[in-house]
């Protein structure tokens, strides 16, 4: 008579004894295998009468899924421990370096002038766009500048050669030329800003021979200066991301605008840093004026009927106020330590939701 | 243009301060640049007397002094030379900051004696610019006075004079602007008429009366010639004018007051009995007041007499006739010379003297005999003399006509609400002639205004008075926002190329547009049409024909700073000619290979990277990707052969270039080493087709499996993977997908001069799963394709 229980007990150790899946596959063998002790047990089951096989038969059945499921509980651990033995050998150094990444990042230029459209967009701003070499024409003489007239040389102009019918043309000093080629070839209602470079003979730390300006033009029958002096303070409320913002217009003389003005902002420069919206000094930023009705005559546009206003800005300088910039020269040396560390984030394109930047 | 506070006061009834006048000018249009009160500089600065200088005891060059001072006697150590007993001179405190020094006054001992305060020298008050000693003053000045009290100092006021505004330039002319916007009375002071004794000796004759149209001139004979005295001279210095002689500072004087120049000659040194107004001749020359040499031109106006040229007309008079202290009879100039003209003089011969800035801005037609009058007084007074007729050449222009203009249109255009009678009160007190007409009014505008010809310019008045902080703030009428909205498809194609090679880890540059001529050569570009006249650099003088030669240069500048690892981009233009359609758009980007040594031994090939940015750039503009073509022959000499090619879609029709640059043009602009770069035409790329709406269409996909099979072909050297990959993919376009070669081999077992091109096509069944039958059929027609485009064979 086979014992059971002490059958039972000893698989059971050896079981547990198993260190590895090749003693545990010998011990199921052993058990289990077509020679093992529990097959060879149920192998007897048929040459026993139906009331042996009765009490046998669950017994050794009983013995047999016991002796599987420690097995399977066995080899469960035994799977575990090889895997984490496997994990611990192919561990690698995580502080090692990824392979190297390149950062970009977008101009604070670009992302001032994103900044600027995104703005006037909002008050129904069109872009319009012109081209960087000039005429005469486009440059000065429909903007009201007479030919040889003083006020064209506070504009240091870039000139080419004169071709052989005597006409030089520039280097455009101002965007405004685009607002001359709007006003030609679209009638009014008209609302554009041009963004772009512009060049003039000038280089120090707050000037170089190229640079960028936006420029705005509005025409309709009764736009006046009140209109001028609200579109600007909105816009310089919300480029400059504060509450309250006090501007100043004061008079000054531009040939293609009457009347003119010059617009500045509150701003403190004690301490050796500039900050804009507090303090009782006061920093230029912008030229604008009612469009002169010489300008408009000159561009096929009746001033009886159609009137308007202008303004115009240096995108670089903004740039340089509104983030700290402190020589407009770096922002064309393209020092990469520069670029990374005034540049812009792609994913900083102005938005209403986000903000500006 | 400066002047002082009670120079101004000479013209205006005020008692604002300073500050108060510098802020109303601001608010006028006068712009005040600067407020320079010296007061405040020589403050702590004040009278005292030496009673005492005896020898230092450690030092030969050393005195020590005992002075009376305001803060009582005092022991000085000084070391000027004329440092001694009796001297009245200027005495300064301990903690006094000396502007000519730029040091703040400490009490500390000079070897060994402890000084407390110091003596001071007039550079040391920046009273001159260089100083042999203390100042020596009047013996009998108060202890104690206040050192700017002493020396007549005052606040200067600096403004910026915008070029519409030559009555400006006249300190008269300041005040009645500040009288007008309620900032004091104006002063009107008479005009002396002061009767001449003779006929005037001297002919006055006009030959170009286009650039001289009228010439007063008048002879004062027996004067006495020498210093001006001292409130003139202060004057004149106050504002960075250097004393000459009495007759030229009152030229000087008036051009300041009355922004009328005015020229003196001596009559002793006039030939031929005459002086004429006329236009250069070839070939004179003559030496002017400022001691230059100057070449007469035939557009430059002059004044000649019998002999030779006198002067420069309304720029500068010559050495030779000029007004000496020998002068004893002398002929007034009072004219007017064209302002074009004037300005032109002044560029050619770089003379800018006030006269040519007043002239060239264009003076007061209506003041050529009040500004006689007023010189030959203060001639009189100063200098003495006899003063002759006056004769007038030419004619005096008309003054301005009058125009009707309607007082509701300060309204319509500045948006403030002014009556008639404010509008009227406003142009009356700025000089203009204003009546009535029904509910409009005739303006006429004064002589010194003629930069106002309409009605605008009539707003502008009234607003800059009223000011423009009662400028109303007026919303700007709304416009449907249609939320497509405002940039045209190319602007917004350059918007995301910019946020797309930002996030790709690209650096936004700004290249400039200017660039050296034989870099522009190098490019393509350096013809003599696109070269720049009066460039600011002669690297800087060619405009450029790609971006691709700012970008090698920074990579180079960033290189020399020990950063070697750059990846840039610029978005800008291009310009292949003068005409607004020679303008291109680029998008350029440079990357060096990766100096970045990995530790598992890790690399990419930058030019494969490049070529992956450059795809992915393309496709996110909207340009049609999938049909464009690659063609590596005959790139242009920028480019490496055979590691470069352009992106097209047929010939003629180039979207991009991209590759390895040449290693000579690398050479060539100083650049070592490799660098790999694409350059995207912009106006090639089509633009995004217009949708009719926003619906992106049906999306259709296959429920069967896609399944995948490999090839290899054995092809000449010659065929590229493009040419395999496009055989194989035309196939059967219905079912294959994808086609992607996954190995390029030469070596053992392929003939020298071919290699095996692997190839993975992945097949797309669309209405049913595949059988064997079916992929053996496809398979047999990729073979036979490739065979057949390729003069391949299957890969045994």
């Amino acid at each position: 008579m086979v014992d059971f229980v002490a059958l039972q007990a000893d698989l059971t150790a050896q079981i547990e004894a198993a260190e590895d899946l090749a003693s545990l596959e010998a011990v199921r063998v052993a058990a289990l295998g077509k020679q093992g002790a529990i097959s060879t047990l149920l192998k007897t089951l048929g040459g026993l009468s139906p009331d042996e096989r009765r009490e046998q038969g669950p017994l050794i059945n009983g013995l047999r899924d016991a002796v599987q499921s420690a097995i399977a509980a066995r080899k469960t651990i035994l799977d575990e421990a090889v895997l984490a033995a496997r994990l611990r050998a192919e561990a690698v150094d995580l502080t090692l370096p990824a392979p190297p990444r390149r950062k970009g990042g977008v101009h604070p230029t670009m992302q001032v002038m994103d900044e600027m459209i995104a703005i006037f967009a909002e008050m129904g701003f069109r872009v319009a766009e012109g081209p960087d070499i000039e005429d005469d024409f486009h440059n000065f003489t429909a903007l009201n500048f007479p030919p040889k007239h003083p006020a064209r040389e506070t504009h240091d102009t870039f000139f080419f050669a004169p071709d052989e019918t005597g006409e030089r043309k520039l280097l455009r000093t101002h965007t405004s030329p685009v607002q001359v080629r709007t006003l030609m070839s679209q009638a009014p209602p008209i609302r554009i800003i041009s963004p772009g470079r512009t060049y003039r003979i000038d280089s120090d730390q707050t000037h170089t021979p190229m640079f960028h300006q936006i420029e705005g033009l509005v025409i309709d029958r009764e736009i006046h200066m009140g209109h001028l002096k609200w579109t600007l303070e909105t816009f310089v409320a919300r480029f400059f991301e504060t509450e309250g913002v006090t501007m100043r217009f004061r008079p000054h003389h531009f040939p293609f605008t009457e009347p003119s003005a010059e617009a500045d902002v509150q701003c403190d420069r004690s301490g050796g840093e500039m900050k804009i919206g507090q303090g009782s000094d006061w920093l230029e930023i912008l030229g604008c004026g009612m469009v002169h009705p010489n300008v408009l005559r000159s561009c096929g546009v009746d001033p009886d009927l159609y009137q308007g206003f202008a303004f115009g800005m240096g995108v670089d300088r903004l740039a340089m106020l509104k983030y700290g910039v402190p020589d407009l020269r770096d922002m064309f040396e393209s020092d990469v330590r520069w670029l990374s560390h005034y540049g812009f984030s792609a994913f900083a394109a102005p938005g209403q939701a986000h903000g500006l930047s | 243009m400066k002047f002082t506070l009670s120079w101004l006061k000479d013209h205006l009834e005020t008692d604002a301060s300073v500050d108060a006048i510098a802020a109303a000018m601001t608010m006028a249009g006068l712009e005040v640049e600067h407020v320079d009160d010296p007061a405040a500089k020589l403050g702590p600065f004040s009278v005292a007397k030496i009673i005492s200088a005896e020898q230092h005891p450690n030092a030969d060059r050393l005195r020590v002094c005992q002075v009376a001072t305001r803060d009582g006697q005092k022991e000085i150590v000084c070391g000027a030379p004329n440092a001694r007993a009796g001297l009245v001179t200027i005495y300064a405190p301990i903690g006094a900051y000396v502007p000519g020094l730029g040091v703040t006054l400490a009490e500390k001992p000079v070897r060994g004696v402890v000084s407390n305060g110091m003596l001071c020298s007039a550079s040391e008050l920046e009273l001159a610019e260089e100083s042999d000693g203390i100042l020596e003053l009047d013996a009998a000045l108060e202890v104690g006075t206040p050192a700017a009290t002493v020396f007549g100092l005052e606040p200067v006021i600096d403004f910026e004079v915008t070029p519409n505004r030559p009555d400006w330039l006249g300190v008269q002319g300041i005040a009645r602007d500040l009288a007008a916007a309620g900032c004091g009375r104006l002063r009107h002071l008479p005009i002396p008429a002061v009767e001449g004794r003779f006929p005037c000796p001297v002919e006055i004759r006009i030959t170009a009366p286009e650039a001289c149209p009228a010439f007063a001139g008048r002879v004062i004979r027996g004067v006495r010639n020498g210093p001006s005295p001292a409130w003139l001279q202060n004057r004149l210095r106050a504002i960075g004018l250097r004393p000459i002689n009495a007759l030229v500072d009152v030229t000087n004087y008036l051009a300041y007051d009355r922004a009328r120049p005015l020229h003196v000659y001596d009559v002793s040194k006039l030939s031929g009995g005459f002086v004429e107004a006329r236009m250069g001749r070839e070939g004179e020359r003559f030496r002017a007041l400022d001691g230059k040499d100057y070449q007469v031109k035939p557009h430059h106006c002059v004044i000649a007499d019998g002999a030779q040229v006198l002067g420069f007309g309304g720029v500068m008079g010559g050495e030779a006739s000029g007004s000496s202290e020998a002068t004893t009879d002398v002929l007034i100039e009072a004219a007017l010379f064209d302002p074009i003209r004037t300005a032109e003089t002044g560029r050619d011969t770089g003379i800018l003297s006030d006269a040519q800035y007043r002239f060239a801005r264009g003076v007061d037609t209506g003041f050529v005999l009040d500004g006689m009058a007023l010189a030959t007084r203060m001639i009189l007074d100063l200098c003495g003399g006899e003063p002759s007729e006056v004769v007038l050449a030419g004619e005096i222009p008309a003054a301005p006509e009058s125009f009707e203009f309607d007082p509701a249109y300060v309204h319509r255009l500045s948006g403030l609400s002014i009556g008639r009678e404010g509008v009227s009160e406003i142009l009356t007190r700025l000089g203009f002639g204003v009546s009535p007409r029904g509910a409009h009014l005739m303006v006429t505008p004064p002589t010194w205004r003629r930069d106002v010809t309409g009605k605008a310019d009539l707003v502008e008045e009234v607003a800059r008075i009223v000011g423009y902080g009662e400028l109303p703030s007026t919303p700007l009428p709304s416009v449907s926002a249609s939320g497509n909205g405002v940039l045209s498809s190319r602007q917004n194609q350059v918007r995301i190329a910019r946020r797309h090679l930002a996030a790709a880890g690209f650096a936004e540059t700004l290249g400039w547009s200017f660039i050296a001529r034989d870099e522009a050569t190098l490019f393509g570009g350096g013809t003599q049409d696109l070269v720049l006249a009066n460039p600011i650099a002669s690297t800087m003088d060619s405009m450029r024909p790609s971006a691709l030669p700012g970008l090698i240069a920074a990579v180079k500048r960033n290189r020399a700073r020990g950063f070697g690892e750059v990846s840039l981009f610029e978005i800008g233009p291009v310009f292949r000619g003068l005409q607004p359609q020679d303008q291109g758009l680029v998008i350029a980007a440079v990357v060096t290979r990766s100096a970045v040594r990995q530790w598992d031994g890790g690399a990419t090939d930058p030019l494969f990277d490049l070529k992956g940015e450059l795809f992915a750039l393309l496709e996110a503009i909207g340009a049609p990707v999938e049909k464009t073509q690659i063609a590596q022959t005959d790139t242009r000499p920028w480019w490496r052969p055979g590691q470069s090619a352009r992106v097209q879609l047929g010939p003629k029709t180039v979207l991009a270039e991209f590759g390895a640059l040449h290693p000579s043009t690398l050479k060539a602009l100083d650049a070592s080493g490799e660098l790999f770069a694409f350059e995207v035409f912009l106006d090639a790329v089509p633009e995004p087709k217009k949708k009719s709406g926003k619906a992106r269409g049906g999306l259709s996909l296959s429920p069967y499996m896609p399944l995948s099979r490999d090839f290899a072909f054995i092809v000449a050297d010659a065929v590229t993977a493009a040419d395999v990959t496009r055989a194989a993919a035309g196939a059967d376009k219905g079912l294959i997908d994808e086609v992607r070669v996954f190995d390029v081999y030469r070596g053992p077992g392929v003939a020298e001069g071919s290699k095996s091109v692997a190839i993975e096509v992945r097949l797309q069944p669309k209405d049913r799963t595949l059988v064997d039958a079916d992929i053996e059929a496809v398979s047999a027609k990729i073979v036979a394709a490739v065979e057949k485009a390729c003069q391949g064979r299957l890969r045994a």
